[in-house]
């Protein structure tokens, strides 16, 4: 009914190997962007601004991070620091008179060598030791912003970011910083698709599956993890530079914090390792569910009156995290994608359960 | 001579919290060695004991005798119920999926824990004097002594334990698995019974750190010291754990002092994440672990 295939035969490799195969998915994802670019003429500026402004930010975010831990099946826990890397080189390249684009592409390279230094280090080794490095990765970038007077610009202090002038023009209204922001999310999830059509992408993936019988078809495992941490690196540099110029319009250490990647983290996990629809999904869940619930939590207590305080609700987001990641790594660990996908496959043959698709 | 007894006395407290450190270290070595598993989860685990600690002293107003020992006993049950719970549907799972699993659990009980005790800094009493201890020059912190003391105690006691039947059991399974199921060693049970011991360390050592510097979530954050001393040590080496956590204790008491005086403040922090960084790309395998750590 929905995703219909009647009518579709593919003659040719490569009419069958399109990124879209079925044009309804074609369509769907098309109206979907149409609905985002004209959304701030029918969301209030409450909504555009705290809820679907990160929502696009984030994903690009988890978009890259995916890139890493869905595809090439590298751990990261880091993924806050890189991103701080890329904020905080892309305003202060901003503020020396660089221009904004390329402040944001600056942001993305300085992210990406230097996520590249602490991924070669973490490369000689696997696993748990990759986890623990990139942990450490993290501690040692917090620390250095923090105490370095010339990047953080003084001990706990906040950077504004300088107006942002696309080709000239200021941008200053929510709007303008909200498509700016939907232009980098819309180029990186064209990249993560093709990627996996590319050799790229199924180096990559050979390299996830077992490295050294990657090594053996002839792809160099190093080679492609290092490359895999330098692209994932740069769109997180990049991602971070636009949440530090969109969303705060300040950059602060404490924006970048552990909990910050553990939440990235959690995105990747509950959307769905390797998929780049799980991205939007995990990152909304992610960013969207702690209101919702707070809400809630906040409502129940109120109609039973119940003395619930502020240190529960403040230590909901947590909760919550930690409780998504178990949860969807214990019942469902494909994550919403795969929900995602059920339901897909559901209504391809829809009201023809019988038949098969 | 008084640079001399100010190094000892900074080394020697140094020494007594790095045995703390290895006792919490202790806990992601025995879960590695048995199931090769990286056991993200020790820190809320060290929280979770200091909170328990606290709620059986303080709310319930049960005496040091009979608490310290129930909250070590519940203790044991939690990283049993971790391993049952969660760790044992993920058999056979990528590495990567586990530890994000164990990550997952140190997290929700970060949340969890604060949340239903409360997130104020609680004081937790267990009957140690405050007065210094003095050996001539030079001034020992008495909580710490008794920390570094316990501590010891119970790294040894667990290295006994791998002389006993169950231990070598342990041993057995963490040398091979497949050949311990062969001869009837119950794997899954030896599994559990390493994360039981897990828990013991971990709750031991949140009881103590928490005596000293109070209850509350930063007591989690123990996690990273004690990954830093598990990597040095070699992942799978208890003596390694106890030689690297009198390193990494040291390092992180004397190095910033000096560091200081040089005009870089505030390095204590970041101690714990260098000294893994410099061992993954020195010696990945650490000071006492078999050289046979996967490379790429």
């Amino acid at each position: 009914m929905f995703y219909r295939l009647a009518g579709i035969r593919h003659t040719s490799y490569r009419s069958a190997r399109r990124l879209f195969p079925v044009p309804f998915d074609r369509w769907l994802l098309l109206a979907v962007l149409a609905l985002a670019v004209v959304a701030p003429f029918f969301l209030s500026k409450l909504h555009l601004n705290s809820y679907l402004l990160p929502w696009v930010i984030w994903a690009t975010a988890a978009l890259g991070l995916n890139l890493l831990m869905g595809f090439a099946g590298q751990i990261h826990l880091g993924y806050a620091a890189v991103m701080a890397i890329g904020a905080y080189t892309a305003i202060h390249a901003v503020r020396a008179g660089v221009p904004f684009e390329l402040g944001l592409i600056a942001g993305g390279l300085v992210s990406s060598v230097i996520g590249l230094v602490f991924g070669a280090a973490a490369l000689r080794v696997k696993g748990l030791y990759l986890a623990v490095t990139t942990l450490a990765m993290q501690s040692i970038v917090d620390w250095i912003i923090v105490h370095v007077p010339v990047i953080s610009g003084g001990s706990q202090a906040t950077l504004q970011a300088p107006a942002i002038r696309v080709l000239g023009q200021p941008v200053l209204s929510d709007e303008g910083r909200y498509w700016i922001a939907l232009v980098v999310c819309v180029l990186v999830t064209s990249f993560l698709l093709n990627t996996r059509r590319t050799s790229f992408g199924r180096a990559l993936v050979a390299v996830r599956e077992k490295d050294f019988a990657a090594a053996i078809i002839g792809v160099s495992p190093f080679r492609y993890k290092l490359l895999a941490f330098w692209c994932s690196s740069f769109i997180g540099g990049v991602a971070g530079a636009v949440l530090a110029f969109c969303y705060y319009q300040a950059v602060t250490p404490e924006q970048f914090h552990l909990e910050v990647s553990i939440q990235a983290v959690a995105m990747v996990i509950v959307g769905g390792l390797g998929s780049v629809l799980g991205s939007f999904f995990g990152a909304g869940l992610v960013l969207l569910a702690p209101i919702f619930l707070n809400n809630l939590v906040g409502w129940i207590a109120a109609t039973l009156s119940l003395p619930v305080g502020p240190e529960v609700l403040s230590h909901i987001p947590l909760v919550l995290y930690g409780g998504l990641i178990v949860g969807f790594l214990l019942f469902e660990p494909l994550g919403l994608a795969k929900i995602y996908d059920n339901l897909r496959n559901y209504f391809y043959v829809w009201p023809f359960r019988h038949a098969r698709h | 001579m008084d640079t001399i007894y100010e190094l000892a006395e900074l080394s020697a407290n140094g020494a007594l919290v790095g045995l703390m450190y290895s006792l919490v270290a202790l806990g992601i070595v025995l879960v590695f060695k048995s199931s090769g598993v990286a056991n993200l989860a020790q820190g809320a685990l060290a929280m979770l004991g200091g909170y328990l600690a606290w709620a059986a002293l303080v709310s319930l107003g049960a005496p040091v005798w009979a608490g310290i020992p129930l909250v070590v006993l519940l203790m044991f049950f939690a990283g049993r119920a971790v391993e049952r719970m969660a760790l044992r549907r993920m058999i056979g799972q990528p590495v990567i999926m586990v530890i994000m699993l164990t990550l997952g659990i140190e997290i929700l009980l970060r949340g969890l824990a604060p949340a239903i005790f409360g997130s104020v800094k609680k004081r937790l009493d267990i009957g140690i004097d405050n007065a210094p201890v003095i050996l001539g020059p030079v001034l020992i912190d008495r909580a710490y002594l008794v920390s570094g003391v316990v501590s010891l105690a119970l790294i040894g006691l667990a290295l006994l334990f791998f002389g006993t039947r169950q231990g070598i059991m342990l041993r057995a399974v963490s040398d091979d698995q497949t050949a311990s199921w062969a001869v009837g060693i119950r794997v899954e049970r030896a599994i559990g019974i390493s994360w039981g011991l897990a828990g013991i360390a971990a709750g031991a050592a949140g009881i103590l750190w928490g005596s000293i510097q109070g209850v509350d979530w930063t007591l989690s954050l123990l996690l990273i010291k004690a990954l830093a001393v598990a990597i040095l040590g070699g992942l799978d080496s208890i003596v390694g754990v106890l030689v690297a956590g009198l390193v990494l204790g040291i390092l992180e008491n004397v190095a910033p002092v000096y560091l200081e005086r040089f005009g870089i403040a505030g390095t204590r922090d970041v101690v714990a994440s260098l000294v893994i960084l410099l061992t993954v790309i020195i010696r990945p395998y650490g000071l006492f672990g078999r050289e046979d750590i996967e490379r790429v």
